[in-house]
C-alpha cells in the first residue's frame, strides 16, 4: 500500500468514526499531537496530586481523609491509564517524565495555583474536577482508541469527585462564618483559573482546528467552557457562593450566563512557568522522581539475579 | 480500672496505631519511587485510617459519653494516645518505611489472628476484618524488603540501616500493662505472640540477607502514653482544623 | 529498552470480574518481577472491586497481528457466512433452535 493509501484510509476511519488502534498506520503529526495531548492530560492528573495531598495530613475528620485521599490516589490512578495510553503510541513513561522536567511537556496550568486554606480543597473538587470533567466526557469520543477507552475509565471513576468538592463547599456554606469566609475567598480564587482550564478562546487556540478535523477534539474551547458556566453558576448561587464576577449576567434569548473578560495574560504567564506554584510542582516531582531511582534501580537489579537463579534451576 | 474502661483503652491503643500510621504513610502521597508504589501506598494508608475508624467507633460506644470517632481522633493530646512507637517515627526513606511495616505488620497479623479468637465478639469481628487487610500489607512489605535486600548494594545498606535504627523500638509492640492485665482471658498476652512474630521477620530477613543487630536498647512507653518527640509534631498538623475552629463542623 | 532511563518493564494486566466470563484486558503497569506486576494491577486496576482474578504479562511477550496483514487475516471469512446461525433457514413454528 503507498503513503497515499495508507492517510486515504485514515481519513476514512475518521471520517466514518472509527477508532484509530495502536498499531495503524497514522500520519506522523496525528502521532505526535496524539503524544502531546496524553502526556500533558497524564502529567496533570499527577501534578495535579501536589495541591490536594498539601491537605490530605490536615483533613479535618477521618471521613474527610479517607475520601481526599482515594481522590488523590484516583488522580494518581488516572495518570497512569493516561501513561499506559500514551505508551501505546511508541514513547516510554520515563521519556514523558524527562520532558516533564525539562520543561517541553506542560501540564495543566490550573495546578501552579495554591491550595491554602481547607475549603480550596472543596474548590479544587467542584470547580477543577467539574472543568475537567465536562472536557473529560467529551473526550470519550475522541478518535483514538486507547485514549478513548481511557476516558470512559476515567470519567467512571472521576464522577465522585465533583460531588466530594461540592460537599465540602455546602458544610462551609452551612457552616461558621470563618468557614463561609473561607468558602468565598476559595471561590474568589478558583473561579477564574477553573473557566482558563479550557484553553483560549476558539480563535486564537493553535491545535483546534486540526484536532478537530482528526476528532481527537470533539468539542471547542468556547463550547466547552460556557457547559461549565451554565452548570456552575446555579451550583454557586444555590448555596449561597458569589461569583466573581461583575459583568456575570443570564441572557434570556440564548439561555446562557455571559461572563466578563478572561485574562489570558495572566493565563499565558502561568502557562510559560510564572505561576505561584510553577516552580515549587516541578522541584517537588523531580525530588521524588530522583529520590526514587535507587528503588528502581534495586527492584530491577533483584528481578536480574531472580531470572538468572531461575536459569541456574533449569539447568541444573 | 474496670473491663470496659480497659477495653475502651484498648481500643484505643488499636486505634492509635491504625491512625498514626495512616498518617505517616499518607506523607508519600506525590512521593512514591514510582506511580504503581505511591497508588499501593496509599492504600495502606486507607485501610489504615478504616480500621482506627472502627476502633473509634467501637472505643466512642464503650465510653458512653456520646463522643464521635473524629472526637477520638483528633482531640487528645499527646500524652493521651497509646499508640506503638514505631508507628510515629519519620518515614525515611523508602526501604524505611518499608522496614517499619514489616515489622508492624508482622506484629498486626499474629495479634489479629490472636483477637479473632475473642470472646468479646465486636473485638473479634473488627480482627477478622483488620486481618485481611493487613496479610496484604505484610505480603506488601515483605516482598520489597527481600527486593531491596537482595538489590544493589545501597539499597541492601538502607535495609540494613534501617532495621539497625528500628529495632529499638520492636520490644515497645510486646509492652503489657494494667489494660492488658485487666483484660485477660478477652485478649491475648502480648508476650505469647513474640516467639510468633520473631520467626516471621527472621524468615523475610534471612530470605533478605538483613541482619537483625544485637545488643540494641529498647525503648517503650507507646502504650503507657510515653511517646518520642515526633508524635507531637504529628499531631499538631493532624488536628489543625479541629484546634483552630473548635465550633465547625467538617 | 526501558530500563536505560531506570524505568521498570511495562505489563498488561487482565481482569476478570465475575466467575464465568473472561479475563479482559484494562490496561498496563510498571513493575520489575512477577509479584510487583500483580500486586501493583490490584492496586491500580482493582481499586473500585471490580475484580476476582488478575493476570498480568510481559507487554514484550504479547505477539499480535500487524496491521499490514489484516486482508489475509481476516478477510477470507468475510464470505464465510454459513459459520453464522443466521444463514440458515428455519421452518416457522419451531422453538428454541
Amino acid at each position: 500500500m503507498t503513503e497515499e493509501d495508507k492517510l486515504k484510509r485514515f481519513n476514512i476511519c475518521i471520517e466514518q468514526d472509527e477508532k484509530i488502534e495502536p498499531k495503524d498506520w497514522m500520519p506522523e503529526q496525528y502521532r505526535k499531537t496524539m503524544i502531546r495531548q496524553i502526556s500533558q492530560h497524564a502529567h496533570s492528573e499527577v501534578i495535579g496530586m501536589q495541591p490536594e495531598g498539601n491537605w490530605v495530613l490536615r483533613a479535618p475528620t477521618l471521613r474527610a481523609k479517607k475520601i481526599l485521599l482515594a481522590k488523590i490516589q484516583d488522580e494518581g490512578g488516572h495518570g497512569l491509564y493516561l501513561y499506559s495510553a500514551a505508551e501505546t503510541l511508541g514513547i516510554d513513561r520515563g521519556e514523558m517524565i524527562k520532558q516533564l522536567h525539562e520543561g517541553k511537556a506542560k501540564y495543566s496550568s490550573i495546578f501552579n495555583y495554591p491550595a491554602l486554606t481547607w475549603a480550596d480543597i472543596g474548590a479544587i473538587g467542584w470547580l477543577v474536577d467539574g472543568a475537567a470533567i465536562v472536557n473529560q466526557v467529551s473526550l470519550q469520543r475522541t478518535s483514538y482508541g486507547p485514549y478513548a477507552r481511557g476516558m470512559v475509565r476515567i470519567c467512571k471513576e472521576e464522577s465522585f469527585h465533583q460531588r466530594q468538592g461540592y460537599e465540602i463547599m455546602v458544610t462551609m456554606m452551612n457552616g461558621i462564618s470563618e468557614q463561609k469566609k473561607m468558602a468565598q475567598d476559595a471561590m474568589d480564587r478558583w473561579w477564574w483559573p477553573a473557566l482558563m482550564m479550557f484553553g483560549p478562546p476558539d480563535g486564537e487556540s493553535v491545535h483546534t482546528k486540526q484536532s478537530m478535523q482528526w476528532k481527537i477534539k470533539r468539542e471547542s474551547n468556547d463550547v466547552l467552557r460556557q457547559r461549565f458556566i451554565d452548570k456552575t453558576v446555579d451550583q454557586a448561587h444555590f448555596i449561597g457562593l458569589e461569583v466573581p464576577d461583575k459583568d456575570l449576567k443570564f441572557n434570556e434569548a440564548t439561555g446562557h450566563w455571559e461572563t466578563g473578560t478572561i485574562n489570558w495574560k495572566e493565563f499565558h504567564e502561568v502557562i510559560n512557568g510564572n505561576g505561584p506554584c510553577n516552580h515549587q510542582r516541578m522541584k517537588h516531582h523531580i525530588k521524588a522522581h530522583n529520590d526514587g531511582k535507587w528503588v528502581r534501580d534495586a527492584a530491577l537489579a533483584f528481578a536480574e539475579t531472580e531470572k538468572n537463579d531461575q536459569k541456574q534451576l533449569i539447568t541444573n | 480500672m474496670d473491663t470496659k474502661e480497659a477495653l475502651y483503652n484498648y481500643c484505643l491503643r488499636l486505634g492509635d496505631n491504625n491512625l498514626v500510621l495512616g498518617q505517616r504513610l499518607a506523607e508519600w502521597c506525590s512521593n512514591g519511587p514510582i506511580l504503581e508504589e505511591d497508588l499501593a501506598m496509599t492504600n495502606l494508608s486507607l485501610d489504615h485510617f478504616g480500621q482506627a475508624e472502627f476502633m473509634y467507633e467501637y472505643a466512642a460506644e464503650l465510653e458512653g459519653k456520646g463522643r464521635t470517632c473524629d472526637d477520638i481522633a483528633f482531640k487528645r493530646n499527646e500524652r493521651e494516645y497509646f499508640n506503638a512507637l514505631i508507628t510515629e517515627q519519620p518515614n525515611g526513606d523508602f526501604a524505611f518505611t518499608m522496614m517499619k511495616h514489616l515489622l508492624f505488620s508482622a506484629f498486626a497479623q499474629h495479634l489479629y489472628e490472636s483477637l479473632s479468637l475473642s470472646n468479646d465478639k465486636r473485638l473479634a469481628e473488627l480482627s477478622v476484618r483488620a486481618l485481611k487487610e493487613i496479610k496484604y500489607h505484610f505480603r506488601h512489605s515483605s516482598e520489597w524488603i527481600v527486593r531491596l535486600g537482595k538489590g544493589t548494594q545501597e539499597s541492601a545498606m538502607r535495609t540494613q540501616y534501617a532495621l539497625n535504627e528500628l529495632w529499638m523500638f520492636t520490644a515497645d509492640l510486646f509492652e503489657i500493662n494494667k489494660i492488658d492485665e485487666t483484660l485477660i482471658g478477652i485478649i491475648v498476652d502480648s508476650n505469647e505472640l513474640f516467639p510468633a512474630w520473631k520467626k516471621t521477620i527472621e524468615t523475610v530477613l534471612n530470605t533478605a540477607n538483613i541482619k537483625i543487630p544485637e545488643k540494641v536498647h529498647m525503648l517503650k512507653g507507646g502504650y503507657n502514653g510515653k511517646h518520642t518527640e515526633h508524635l507531637g509534631h504529628l499531631l499538631c498538623e493532624m488536628q489543625y482544623l479541629q484546634r483552630a475552629y473548635p465550633n465547625a463542623k467538617w | 529498552m526501558q530500563q536505560q532511563n531506570n524505568q521498570l518493564p511495562l505489563w498488561e494486566v487482565f481482569i476478570q470480574s465475575k466467575s464465568g466470563i473472561p479475563h479482559k484486558h484494562v490496561g498496563s503497569i510498571h513493575a520489575s518481577d512477577k509479584k510487583m506486576a500483580l500486586q501493583n494491577a490490584r492496586d491500580i486496576y482493582t481499586r473500585r472491586g471490580e475484580g476476582r482474578s488478575i493476570w498480568v504479562v510481559l507487554s514484550e511477550n504479547i505477539v499480535s497481528s500487524a496491521p499490514g496483514e489484516e486482508a489475509e487475516f481476516f478477510d477470507p471469512t468475510d464470505d464465510k457466512v454459513y459459520r453464522h446461525p443466521t444463514f440458515y433457514r428455519v421452518p416457522d413454528g419451531v422453538k428454541h433452535m
